[in-house]
């Protein structure tokens, strides 16, 4: 069955100042289908994205909906012709319920006040339409993530759009939220809503996507029917060039137990979890989202006030009480959003990498710069990172080269123990291939590295041994080799 | 002897490129600066008076307390927050220390010292509560502007505290050679703080921290300590202020400093420092202290009504800070 075209964008071009982003981009979505944009950062993904929106105006090319010409000049064309984006960002209220935020501008009214009573069952009448156990009268901000997602979802599909456009809508959920989402994805599919889906997980095209646009550079590359091509086709095709070992690890080299944690608890998401790390080794952690991961490691980095349980330092028992002590035990972690967590975007390169060093180059009043350059210069050769000097803004940079400076950061420390909390995430694919073999390189030097990950495939490929966590406690652990994707899930969703 | 000149020769290299990166980043405001000296060096009225050096001293004594608390608010303004309370700690300061020498015949060094102390114990209180909490700097210093404004008036029963001894005159309207003594109290006052902020691990704390303090937690930066530092030095700053201003008056009043804060934070955000936090420098602070001095003293030697005065100086702070968002809009 042929379906019609819901969407048409033929040679679109856009420029910036100094940068041409777009150069003859066509794209094209027909109704039902999910149709994955692909690319890496920087890529053009975005640009594209927001001239559909109507927050930039291409400088040539046209675009039509159902075979009729549009000019799409501002956002509120772009919801009249039936597109709605859901950005990675939400964009809700949290201090409004749930309902207020779906009718948000255009609320039903009763003589000159808002009706909140059929707002809200108007409301609570599309989230049960799509199965979605939410609470109409909720404030947003008290949600999960996961379930605010949804909500923007219903809150699009309320302006009865066509065409949905999803920006990495999985890079903050759980697995099991994932595959709700799906569920939702596939009930609009059905009713003849075409989903433009953004996402840098290729395990997920397969699974929800039927055609897939990959773009590099800010060109068109290719349109492929996602069951008839490959990962690896489509991978070389982003980057340019094939990559040969995606993951690079090397086995084996395990020193003895250098950190040991017994019955750590937080009182709140951690609830008795214990484990053991040993020098060289690369110990994997998984679970879903509130699972309680992120939170052990911060126990065990002293961003938690009041945690209980023993943690073992190479045979000595330490009690660690804040990052700086952490960090003077030899202990490093880069956070999993480096966003908020992680960066300092205004300040330069140089200030991000070496902030945590100044030890060796600040003296009372007196500056080593040339110690500094040189510190800096270290870890981007070291991370590769592309930048195109020290003095550049840090948020300016893509994430994949974000993530370089934050781990570069850390490694300044000489740490003993590395802890990385999704390192990959919102990282495009070459350069996740690079922190891998980084990892690897490190791993080999005798560091012990822990690596926190959402992605199976990651944690598959490069742990030594996988500790899998769910509701605060350590479900199981796996060696690399008996280790699957069925272990882990199952361990994990208990 | 050869590594002794090649230190000094990379001093002189540094000295020079921090000089022209000022400059640079400054470049805006400076012009705007010499704009208005140009206009009133060439003003019939004000042509004679102007460029005098008993002028130029006159504008650098005036603008020095100003300078004093911008120095602090500077830092307290990256940090994210502000700091309300300087202008009431000003006349705290000044009552107090000129009440130690004419109610009770303290030596004048000692005098002094319990002005700065009176600064720096309430600049602690703000920073001890500011850190400790989550309440918002702008409410903990609103507070403790009312609590110190309304201990000068109890102290003094709300009328001046007059300082008879000659020698008390010295910081504030005396000289050392030809230079105004406050002038070079805020040439060392400008170096320190420009060291801390730009050469100690201090300062990088506190960009750090001001750009963003959730990362500051992760990096074992102690967010603690640097938000009480700075607040401990913006009421330091204070009370040198106060005791200066004192010491010009011959006398401390409970009135002394009204509305300073809001000329500290305008020479602050003149000089281009963002109040989101995360960015700025002493050296724009520095200019934007002396256009508003400029500015004062161009109206006073023009004759301007001081009402209008206001005017003016709301209207020059405004295209100041719009001339900057232009700049940045186009970065």
């Amino acid at each position: 069955m042929e379906s019609k075209v819901l969407l048409k964008m033929k040679n679109i071009h856009k420029s910036f100042p100094g940068v041409h982003a777009l150069k003859a981009v066509d794209f094209e979505l027909k109704a039902g289908e999910v149709h994955a944009l692909l690319g890496e950062n920087g890529a053009g993904k975005s640009t594209l994205i927001k001239v559909l929106g109507g927050i930039y105006t291409p400088d040539e090319g046209e675009i039509y909906i159902e075979g009729e010409k549009v000019e799409i000049k501002d956002v509120i064309t772009a919801q009249k012709c039936g597109i709605s984006i859901i950005h990675q960002e939400l964009v809700l209220v949290p201090y409004m319920t749930v309902g207020e935020n779906i009718f948000l501008g255009r609320e039903p009214m009763k003589g000159k006040f808002v009706d909140r009573a059929k707002l809200h069952e108007e409301a609570q009448k599309l989230l049960d339409a799509y199965g979605m156990d939410i609470d109409a009268k909720t404030l947003v901000g008290k949600l999960p993530i996961a379930k605010q997602q949804m909500v923007e979802i219903v809150k699009a599909i309320s302006y009865q759009s066509k065409i949905l456009v999803m920006d990495e809508p999985t890079s903050s959920i759980s697995d099991k939220e994932v595959s709700f989402l799906f569920d939702t994805m596939r009930t609009l599919t059905a009713k003849g809503v075409g989903i433009i889906y953004i996402s840098h997980k290729m395990s997920e095209l397969e699974e929800i996507c039927d055609r897939v646009t990959v773009m590099r550079d800010g060109t068109y590359i290719a349109t492929e029917v996602v069951r008839e091509t490959t990962k690896d086709r489509l991978i070389s095709m982003m980057v340019g060039r094939d990559l040969k070992n995606y993951y690079t690890r090397d086995y084996g080299n395990q020193g003895e137990v250098i950190l040991k944690c017994e019955n750590v608890a937080d009182n709140n998401m951690v609830k008795g979890a214990g484990f053991e790390l040993r020098k060289g080794e690369i110990l994997g952690f998984a679970g879903l989202v509130g699972a309680g991961r992120s939170e052990l490691m911060k126990c065990i980095f002293g961003l938690t006030k009041n945690y209980t349980g023993d943690i073992y330092l190479e045979g000595k028992k330490v009690n660690i009480k804040s990052p700086a002590e952490a960090i003077r035990h030899g202990i490093a972690l880069v956070p999993e959003d480096r966003k908020v967590e992680g960066l300092y975007h205004i300040q330069s390169v140089k200030f991000n990498s070496t902030i945590e060093v100044l030890n060796k180059f600040i003296r009372f009043i007196f500056v080593d710069k040339n110690k500094e350059e040189q510190i800096a210069q270290n870890y981007i050769d070291m991370m590769s990172t592309k930048t195109p000097s020290t003095k550049q803004a840090v948020g300016k940079l893509s994430g994949g080269n974000q993530q370089k400076i934050m781990i570069g950061r850390w490694l300044a420390t000489s740490p003993k123990i590395l802890i990385l909390d999704e390192p990959t995430r919102g990282v495009d694919v070459g350069a996740k291939s690079e922190i891998y073999s980084i990892i690897n390189k490190l791993a080999k030097e005798g560091m012990s590295i822990i690596m926190i990950s959402s992605e199976l495939p990651e944690i598959l490929n490069m742990s030594d041994r996988i500790y899998v966590m769910c509701d605060g406690k350590i479900a199981g652990c796996l060696g690399h080799e008996e280790a699957t994707q069925e272990k882990i899930m199952k361990l994990a969703a208990k | 002897m050869d590594q002794v000149s090649k230190n000094k020769k990379s001093f002189i290299t540094t000295f020079r490129e921090s000089f022209t990166q000022w400059l640079k980043e400054n470049l805006g405001i400076i012009i705007a600066l010499l704009v208005l000296c140009l206009i009133l060096s060439i003003n019939p009225v004000t042509r004679n008076s102007f460029l005098t050096l008993k002028n130029v001293f006159n504008v650098l004594r005036q603008i020095s307390s100003n300078l004093f608390l911008a120095c602090g608010m500077t830092m307290v303004i990256i940090l994210g927050g502000i700091d309300l309370s300087v202008g009431s700690v000003i006349a705290l300061s000044g009552c107090i220390a000129a009440g130690a020498v004419s109610r009770y015949n303290l030596p004048l060094s000692v005098a002094v010292l319990m002005g700065l102390l009176i600064g720096l114990i309430i600049g602690m209180f703000n920073g001890l509560v500011i850190s400790k909490t989550t309440i918002p700097a702008f409410i903990v210093t609103l507070a403790t502007m009312n609590i110190a404004k309304g201990l000068a008036y109890v102290y003094t029963g709300g009328s001046p505290v007059r300082v008879v001894t000659k020698e008390w005159q010295f910081l504030g309207a005396g000289y050392v050679g030809i230079v105004p003594t406050p002038v070079i109290i805020l040439i060392i006052v400008l170096i320190i703080t420009s060291l801390i902020m730009n050469r100690t691990k201090m300062g990088r704390y506190i960009y750090a921290v001001g750009g963003n303090s959730m990362a500051a937690r992760f990096s074992g930066i102690e967010v603690a300590k640097v938000k009480f530092f700075v607040h401990a030095y913006s009421g330091l700053m204070a009370g040198l202020a106060g005791v200066v201003l004192a010491s010009r008056m011959y006398s401390g009043q409970p009135t002394a400093g009204e509305g300073a804060e809001m000329d500290a934070i305008a020479a602050v955000v003149v000089g281009g420092t963002s109040m989101s936090g995360g960015f700025g420098k002493i050296g724009g602070t520095i200019i934007g202290g002396l256009i508003i001095g400029v500015l004062n003293n161009g109206l006073n030697l023009l004759n301007v009504n001081s009402f209008w005065q206001y005017v003016v100086k709301g209207a020059v702070i405004l295209l100041a800070v719009f001339i900057d968002y232009l700049k940045n809009r186009k970065a």
